[in-house]
C-alpha cells in the first residue's frame, strides 16, 4: 500500500448518543483489533456552503452528530466546520479516562487528538509495554494506542468524520516508536531531531540518525509530520527575539525531511504567535507569520496558540487565543491547535479542553471569509519587516556553515539564545557532539543488513531477495499479523485495576470530576472584599467550611489592592449521588419556533398581560412579551400589556373585553405569599365569572416554580431562565389541550 | 557558549541586500540543504541501538526480546552488522525460526557462532 486509506464512516452505530463509552468494552479483544486504515484525513472544504441563514467560505463537510456551539441555538442549532482541523491535546495520566474526553471532544469538532507523553517517555530508551498510570500525560505503548485508536475509530462513526490520532516520535526510541506508530494506525506525529538536541539533551549524532529512519517509517505510514521548532518560543526568554532561529529550524527539519521522501503537504510547521497582550501582540506576529508562509510555500501551516504568556487567568488566556486565531485567519492554518484556558493553573481539565475547541471554532466561524473584505499590506512596514526576518533568518544559516556545519553550530550555543540574531546574549542552549544522553552510534559494516520495509540508508540485500523483507518472508508492515501484542507487564499498575476501582463512578453512582472517573475535583469562584494576601487565606477557611478536601488557590486577582480580590479555588467533595433515587421532574417539549409560528398564523392567538398585586417591576414580563428580546410577539402572538401594579380583577376584565386566549400574569418579587394568593385570586376569579374554561392562565416571575403555581390553580407557571419560546409553545399545546377536553 | 554580540545586521546583510525577494529565499533553502547534507550522509552510513530494536520489531519482535537481541549485539560488537542480520543469519545457520533465533541470541546464546560466521565473511569480502 502506498496510497493513504480513505475513511469511510461505518453504516453502524455502535455508540448511542444515549450511552456511555465503556473503556471496559474497548479493552476486549484488543490483541486481535486491527485499526481501520492508516494516514491522515484532512477535512473536506466545501466552498459557498449554505448552513442555515448564512453561506459560509471557509467551512468543511458537516458532521453526522455534534454539539453546535452555545449560541447556536438563536441560529437554528447550526455546527458548521471550519475547513481546518482542530486539534485538542489530551491526557491526564490515565489513558482510560481520556476516552471520555476525546468523545466530548470529537463531538464538539476537534478532529485531531494529540497524545501528551508521560514525563520522562522521551528518556526511556525502548518501548513502554501495557497501560501503567503517568504523569502529566501518558505512557504510550501499544496497548493504550490501540484501545485508545479504537475508541475513535467508533467515535468517527458517530459524528461521520475522520479522527486523527496523534503523539511523538522523538526522544531515545524515536524509530521503534515510528515502527509503534505505523503498525497501529496513528495519524500524525511531532519528529524533529533538534527537539532532542537542544530540549532533551538527547546526543545530536544519534539524533539525527534516529530521525531519518523514523521519518522514512512514518512516511510508509502516511503520517503528518509537526516540528518542534514552536518550543524555541516557549524556552528562549523573550520569545519574539528567536524569530529568525525559528525560520532556521524550521528549514532544516523540512529540508531533512523532504531529502528523506517525505511530502512537503504532510510537513506541518509548528508555529505559534511569539507574543500575547499586552505586547501590541498584531503587529509583532503578523510580520513573523507572513515571512514563515512565503518562505514555506507548499508546506502546511500547523498554528499552535500561545503558552508562554498564559498566566491562571482563563479569561486572558480566551482572549489571546481568540487573537491567535485571528492571525490564522488573516494568514493560514491548516491545523489549528488549542491550548486549554486552564494551562496555566493545573493539568487541563476536561470541560476546559471543549472549552478551547469551541474557542478555535467560534473564532474561526466568525472569523469566516475575512480576507475577502481585508488584505494585508504587505508593502510599506510589513513588507520591510518580512524581508528582515528573512535576510536575519538566512544570515543565522550561513553562520551554521561558516563554523563548520550544524554540530559545530549547536556547540557554539547558536540555538535558543534571547538576542534578536545577529545580536547574541551569550545564553543560548550549548552542546557537545558527543555528549548528552545515549551517545551510542556505530558505523553500518560492509555487509549491514535489515531485512525490513521503510529502511533508510545502506542495506546490502542478498541479490536472491526483491525486497529487503523477502528474506524473512514479510516484515510486520506488509504483514501486520506478525506484530506481537503485550497485555501487560505490571500486574498491579494497568488500566483493568485502575478501572476496577473506578467502576462504581462509572456505572452506578454520580460524583463530580474533571480528570479521571470519581476524582471529586470541583472548583468554586468568590469574591472577598479584602486584600489579596488576606483574600486567599479567607478562602481557605471558606473552602474548609464548605466540606472541600485538599482546597487550593488556584487563581487570584486583585480587583483593587484594598477593595477586593477574585479568588479561584479547588478541592475535592466525596459526595455519592445515586441518580437512580433523584426526583426529577418531566421536561416540558418546546415546539420548534417554525411550527410556533405556523401554528398561530394558521389560528391567530392573543394574550393580555400584566405585572400584578403591588410590583413595579416589568423587565421579565417584558422579555417574555417583546419581539426585541425573542418574546411571544416574534411568534405571531397577539397582546395587551397593561402595565405594572394591576389588580387581577381588572386583568380579567380586560381580558374578557380582548377576547384574549390567554391571561400572563407576573409576580416577580415575593414579599410572603404575594404570589401564591395573586395566582388564587385570578384562578377563583375567572371561576366566579364562568370564564375559566375561556383563559388559559400562566404564572410567571423569578421564583416560581411550575409545580406550584398548577397547584395553586394556574394552567402553566414560569421561573427564571424561561424565554419566550417556552411560553409560545406552552401557550400553543394548551390551546390544543383545551380543545380536546 | 556564543559570546554576546551587538546586533551587526546592518553590516552582516550587506551581499544580501541586491538580492530579489525569490532570490532571497533560493538562498534560504540553498543554505538549508546544505546544512542537512552530511546529516543525512551520517545517517546513511550509521546506526542505532534504537534503530536496530525498529529493525527487530518491523520482523515481528516483541519489544523486550529486540531490547534483549540489541543489547547482546552490542555486547559482542556485531550491531554495525545490523542486529536484524545477526537473528536473519542466525536461524539459516541453526535451521530455526525468526523467533526462534531472536530468543536465544536475546538470552545470549550463539553469539560465538555468529561471531566465527562473520570473522570468515568478514575475510572472504
Amino acid at each position: 500500500m502506498t496510497e493513504e486509506d480513505k475513511f469511510e464512516p461505518s453504516a453502524r452505530h455502535e455508540l448511542s448518543l444515549h450511552n456511555k463509552l465503556d473503556p471496559e468494552e474497548i479493552l476486549n479483544g484488543l490483541e486481535h483489533y486491527r485499526p481501520r486504515r492508516r494516514g491522515w484525513s484532512w477535512r473536506q472544504p466545501v466552498p459557498e456552503k449554505t448552513e442555515g441563514a448564512f453561506t459560509y467560505l471557509q467551512v468543511s463537510k458537516g458532521l453526522r452528530e455534534s454539539q453546535g456551539l452555545p449560541a447556536a441555538g438563536y441560529f437554528g442549532g447550526i455546527d458548521p466546520q471550519p475547513e481546518c482541523t482542530i486539534t485538542t491535546e489530551i491526557a491526564s495520566g490515565r489513558f482510560e479516562d481520556d476516552l471520555r474526553r476525546m468523545r466530548m471532544a470529537v463531538f464538539n469538532g476537534a478532529d485531531h487528538i494529540m497524545v501528551i507523553r508521560t514525563a520522562g517517555q522521551s528518556h526511556f530508551d525502548g518501548l513502554i509495554e501495557g497501560t501503567p498510570e503517568g504523569v502529566g500525560g501518558v505512557p504510550i505503548s501499544r496497548k493504550q494506542l490501540r484501545a485508545t485508536r479504537k475508541a475513535l475509530d467508533l467515535m468517527e462513526d458517530e459524528v461521520g468524520r475522520p479522527v486523527n490520532l496523534h503523539s511523538y516520535v522523538s526522544g531515545m526510541a524515536g524509530p521503534e516508536v515510528a515502527v509503534l506508530f505505523a503498525e497501529e494506525g496513528v495519524n500524525g506525529a511531532h519528529q524533529d531531531p533538534q527537539y532532542n538536541v537542544l530540549y532533551r539533551n538527547i546526543n545530536m549524532v544519534r539524533s539525527f540518525v534516529d530521525a531519518a529512519e523514523a521519518k522514512k517509517v512514518m512516511n510508509w505510514g502516511g503520517m503528518v509530520q509537526i516540528d518542534g521548532a514552536h518550543n524555541a518560543n516557549a524556552t528562549a526568554r523573550e520569545a519574539w527575539k528567536v524569530m529568525p532561529e525559528l525560520l532556521a529550524q524550521h528549514a532544516l527539519n523540512c529540508a531533512y525531511s523532504t531529502a528523506l521522501g517525505m511530502p512537503k503537504d504532510r510537513i506541518a510547521l509548528s508555529t505559534v504567535p511569539p507574543t500575547a497582550p499586552p505586547a501590541p501582540a498584531l503587529r509583532m506576529d503578523l510580520p513573523y507569520a507572513v515571512a514563515l508562509r512565503e518562505l514555506f510555500q507548499g508546506y502546511r501551516m500547523r498554528a499552535q496558540m500561545n503558552t508562554k504568556y498564559i498566566s491562571s487567568d482563563m479569561r486572558e488566556a480566551t482572549v489571546t487565543h481568540t487573537l491567535n486565531v485571528l492571525l490564522s485567519r488573516l494568514t493560514s492554518a491548516d491545523i489549528q491547535s488549542t491550548i486549554t484556558p486552564d494551562e496555566g493553573r493545573n493539568v487541563p481539565w476536561h470541560f476546559h479542553s471543549i472549552h478551547a475547541i469551541n474557542t478555535a471554532k467560534q473564532a474561526l466561524l466568525g472569523l469566516d471569509g475575512l480576507r475577502e473584505f481585508v488584505d494585508i499590506k504587505r508593502d510599506g512596514e510589513l513588507g520591510a519587516k518580512v524581508r528582515e526576518l528573512k535576510e536575519r533568518a538566512v544570515l543565522f544559516l550561513e553562520e551554521i556553515l561558516a563554523v563548520g556545519g550544524y554540530f559545530e553550530a549547536v556547540s557554539g550555543g547558536f540555538f535558543v539564545d534571547s538576542g534578536f540574531y545577529p545580536e547574541r546574549n551569550g545564553d543560548g542552549i550549548a552542546r557537545d557532539a558527543k555528549g548528552g544522553i545515549g551517545f551510542e552510534v556505530v558505523q553500518r559494516a560492509g555487509d549491514y543488513f535489515a531485512p525490513v520495509c521503510a529502511h533508510y540508508g545502506e542495506n546490502h540485500v542478498p541479490p536472491e531477495y526483491r525486497r529487503p523483507c523477502d528474506a524473512i518472508v514479510g516484515c510486520t508492515i506488509c504483514m501486520p499479523e506478525k506484530i506481537k501484542f503485550i497485555p501487560e507487564l505490571d500486574p498491579e499498575d494497568n488500566a483493568e485495576k485502575r478501572l476496577e476501582r473506578s467502576r462504581p463512578f462509572r456505572k452506578d453512582f454520580l460524583r463530580p470530576e474533571v480528570e479521571w472517573a470519581g476524582d471529586g475535583m470541583v472548583s468554586v469562584t468568590l469574591f472577598l472584599p479584602a486584600d489579596e494576601r488576606t483574600a486567599h487565606f479567607a478562602s481557605l477557611e471558606i473552602a474548609k467550611n464548605m466540606n472541600l478536601q485538599d482546597a487550593e488557590v488556584i487563581h487570584k486577582q486583585t480587583l483593587h489592592p484594598a477593595e477586593g480580590t477574585l479568588i479561584e479555588l479547588k478541592g475535592r467533595i466525596e459526595v455519592k449521588i445515586d441518580p437512580k433515587g433523584l426526583q426529577i421532574p418531566e421536561a416540558e417539549e418546546v415546539l420548534n419556533e417554525d411550527e410556533i409560528r405556523a401554528r398561530v398564523a394558521e389560528e391567530p392567538m392573543q394574550v393580555v398581560a400584566a405585572t400584578v398585586g403591588e410590583d413595579e417591576h416589568s423587565v421579565g414580563l417584558r422579555e417574555i412579551l417583546d419581539i426585541k428580546h425573542g418574546g411571544i410577539e416574534k411568534f405571531g402572538i397577539k397582546y395587551h400589556y397593561l402595565g405594572t401594579s394591576v389588580p387581577v380583577s381588572k386583568v380579567v376584565d380586560a381580558a374578557m373585553e380582548a377576547g384574549a386566549d390567554a391571561i400572563l400574569i407576573s409576580t416577580i418579587i415575593t414579599h410572603g405569599e404575594v404570589h401564591r394568593l395573586n395566582m388564587e385570586r385570578l384562578h377563583q376569579l375567572c371561576i366566579e365569572r364562568g370564564v375559566r374554561e375561556r383563559f388559559i392562565l400562566v404564572g410567571g416571575g423569578t421564583q416560581v416554580k411550575p409545580e406550584l403555581a398548577k397547584a395553586w390553580g394556574m394552567d402553566g407557571g414560569f421561573g427564571r431562565g424561561a424565554k419566550g419560546i417556552d411560553v409560545a409553545s406552552f401557550l400553543v399545546k394548551a390551546r390544543d389541550q383545551k380543545r380536546k377536553r | 557558549m556564543a559570546q554576546a554580540r551587538a546586533d551587526d545586521y546592518a553590516e552582516r546583510r550587506r551581499h544580501l541586500a541586491n538580492l530579489s525577494e525569490q532570490e532571497l529565499e533560493q538562498r534560504f533553502w540553498e543554505l538549508a540543504q546544505e546544512v542537512v547534507r552530511p546529516l543525512l550522509d551520517l545517517a546513511r552510513t550509521h546506526t542505532t541501538p534504537s534503530l536496530e530494536r525498529s529493525v527487530l520489531l518491523r520482523m515481528g519482535l516483541d519489544s523486550p526480546t529486540a531490547q534483549g537481541v540489541v543489547k547482546q549485539a552490542q555486547a559482542h560488537g556485531l550491531l554495525g552488522k545490523g542486529a536484524g542480520h545477526c537473528v536473519w543469519r542466525y536461524a539459516r545457520i541453526k535451521g530455526i525460526t525468526i523467533d526462534q533465533a531472536a530468543s536465544e541470541l536475546a538470552r545470549g546464546e550463539g553469539w560465538t557462532e555468529l561471531n566465527l560466521f562473520f570473522g570468515k565473511v568478514g575475510a572472504s569480502v
